[in-house]
């Protein structure tokens, strides 16, 4: 492609804010179908390599956390840079998976494992639910009914008290798999690293199939993706629940990593806002970008921390200048910048 | 012969927005392989029509019947899965994806649509990615676009836009497509191009419902031609019947008509 034919009709591009560069995301998208397996060969070699690497096992906390926060991230990118429907209540679908393990393997015994799946299957249902009669509204109205579905879960939680502990939360018993305990920052580190991998290739593989290509029209224009046949209100459902799904697994990995939850931590407004931070700042309809974001997001305020009561005014400058100077988040605006100068 | 069914019969199609009727009693017939111009000044309810026809708008009145069958009111993908396929005027493009992809998008329909495979890469998907593609580029190169198949849809000039509007709804096979000034914005010899895959897919036995500014274009290609004028069918036949009806002249053609009048 010459320079002089990508010059013809810059016209049209400001209708659609994919970032500076124009021709920016189709040909990444080229460039996914390359590069699909880069992704998932750079995360298994960092999961393998850096306990050789980290001084020590907070490290291994931190990055375990970021995994599982990326995942999350991952399923909320498929809905909203994918699909181009927004959630600001994901973090209700993490609420679901984290509680689920707690509840049923503390108070019915349950395996932690099969908890997690119970979970995943009922942040699943919750989403076909919930998601038929609000997918229908668009924009801000979306936002706003999405925002309410995060705040009844983490108010539910608060609430059921008996079963929850309130918003003090409860603590979560240890996953067992075939009566040995898994413990120690090291194997969580692997377990979270292996569950974002599986999450990464899963998104990836519907990305680059029919359905990846509905969503990415349907995101575009409803219209158009109508005429051609697509179920549009069936797609956004379907990828509504796929992202449950994706929050919820995240939610249990979450409440065992921490042993620990409250409904603030896992189904809070302000985690759903971080979710959704996480995907904007990294980088909408890429998912290196949800990965980049999640770290982002989750590694500044600890490295921030010495600024003390600084922190947080510091942090929030920091992500509003990635957004004035990367605004098609950080992966995709660096990625088209490298393209410029290459 | 069963080539003379019709693949569309529009009968009395009405609507009204605010008092105003829009679309106000049009019938239209139109058979396999048949190109149907509707032409008439702005805002005479073309588009309207269009939109009618092909379910983004629900009629007031009047049935639609795609090749025997009524879908009066049905929506536009339920539309599509019977066969019916448009572009648009004011272009519906998928502005994040290649050219190739948004031509891949008009397969969707003869895709298979297994979440399951598609979450899990199944061999099937790459063998149907395989097939779509090679069947968009097909799209893509019948509109004279095939050299720009990867390139952002973002970065095409408005006429490319257009055909590859024509390229998306090749894709999806149809049996009736409606094009909505397809040769707009398009230069002479893309205006050509345009003319010859309109051509070749009537030929193949789509029918064709085209709303045109072009007239010259209009004139060489269509086999019926019908006016609107403020919503209402003024007259319906052959390009030669409208070209010489007084009213027709009067009513739209102007100054164009009274000089290929008297050029005739």
């Amino acid at each position: 492609m010459g320079g002089k034919s990508s010059k013809v009709g810059t016209g049209l591009r400001k209708d659609f804010p994919t970032g500076k560069d124009g021709k920016g995301t189709a040909r990444s998208n080229s460039n996914l179908l390359r590069s699909r397996w880069s992704i998932v060969i750079a995360l298994a070699l960092f999961v393998i390599i850096m306990p050789f690497v980290f001084p020590s096992n907070y490290y291994l906390r931190v990055a375990a956390l970021v995994q599982v926060l990326a995942l999350a991230a991952i399923g909320l990118n498929l809905l909203m840079g994918y699909a181009g429907q927004v959630s600001l209540g994901h973090a209700g679908f993490m609420g679901i998976g984290a509680y689920a393990v707690a509840i049923l393997s503390s108070a019915f015994g349950i395996n932690g494992a099969l908890a997690m799946l119970a979970g995943a299957l009922t942040a699943g249902l919750i989403a076909f639910l919930v998601g038929r009669p609000i997918l229908r509204l668009k924009g801000h109205y979306l936002a706003v009914a999405t925002l309410g579905f995060g705040l009844l879960v983490s108010m539910t939680l608060s609430n059921e008290a008996g079963w929850t502990g309130g918003p003090d939360g409860m603590a979560v018993p240890r996953l067992a798999i075939f009566g040995f305990a898994l413990r120690g920052p090291l194997t969580w580190f692997w377990i979270t690293g292996g569950a974002l991998i599986i999450g990464v290739i899963i998104a990836q593989n519907l990305i680059e199939s029919p359905t990846g290509r509905a969503l990415r029209a349907i995101h575009d224009s409803e219209i158009a993706a109508r005429v051609a046949g697509i179920d549009v209100s069936a797609y956004k459902l379907r990828v509504f629940v796929i992202s449950a799904v994706y929050a919820s697994v995240a939610g249990s990995l979450l409440a065992f990593l921490n042993g620990h939850i409250t409904p603030d931590g896992t189904a809070g407004f302000l985690k759903s806002i971080e979710l959704v931070t996480m995907v904007v700042l990294g980088g909408m309809g890429s998912i290196l970008g949800s990965i980049i974001g999640a770290a982002f997001l989750t590694i500044l305020p600890q490295t921030l921390t010495f600024l003390h009561d600084y922190e947080h005014l510091v942090l929030g400058l920091i992500i509003m200048g990635a957004m004035i100077f990367l605004p098609a988040g950080i992966v995709p605006s660096l990625a088209a910048r490298w393209r410029k100068n290459a | 012969m069963s080539i003379s069914a019709p693949l569309l019969r529009v009968e009395n199609l009405s609507i009204g927005f605010g008092g105003i009727q829009a679309v106000d009693g049009v019938s239209l017939t139109l058979k396999p392989g048949m190109i149907l111009s509707i032409i008439g000044p702005n805002g005479a309810g073309k588009t309207t029509l269009f939109n009618l026809i092909s379910g983004l708008y629900t009629a007031s009145s009047g049935t639609v019947h795609l090749d025997g069958a009524d879908v009066t009111g049905l929506a536009p993908e339920a539309l599509a899965r019977r066969g019916l396929s448009r572009s648009f005027q004011n272009l519906q493009i998928f502005f994040r994806m290649s050219a190739l992809e948004n031509v891949m998008v008009g397969r969707h329909l003869h895709e298979k649509r297994s979440l399951g495979a598609h979450l899990l890469a199944l061999p099937s998907v790459s063998v149907q990615n395989r097939e779509s593609r090679k069947v968009a580029l097909e799209c893509l190169a019948r509109v004279g676009l095939a050299d720009i198949a990867e390139r952002s849809a973002g970065t095409l000039s408005y006429g490319a836009l257009k055909r590859l509007e024509i390229a998306r709804a090749l894709a999806a096979e149809p049996k009736v497509l409606l094009l909505d000034e397809p040769a707009a914005g398009c230069n002479p010899v893309e205006t050509e191009e345009v003319d010859q895959v309109i051509h070749a897919t009537a030929k193949s036995g789509i029918g064709i419902l085209l709303v045109e500014h072009d007239m010259k274009l209009v004139m060489r290609i269509s086999d019926r031609i019908l006016v609107l004028d403020r919503g209402r069918p003024l007259v319906e036949g052959t390009p030669e019947t409208v070209r010489n009806d007084p009213a027709v002249i009067t009513a739209y053609l102007g100054s164009f008509g009274t000089k290929e009048a008297a050029r005739a």
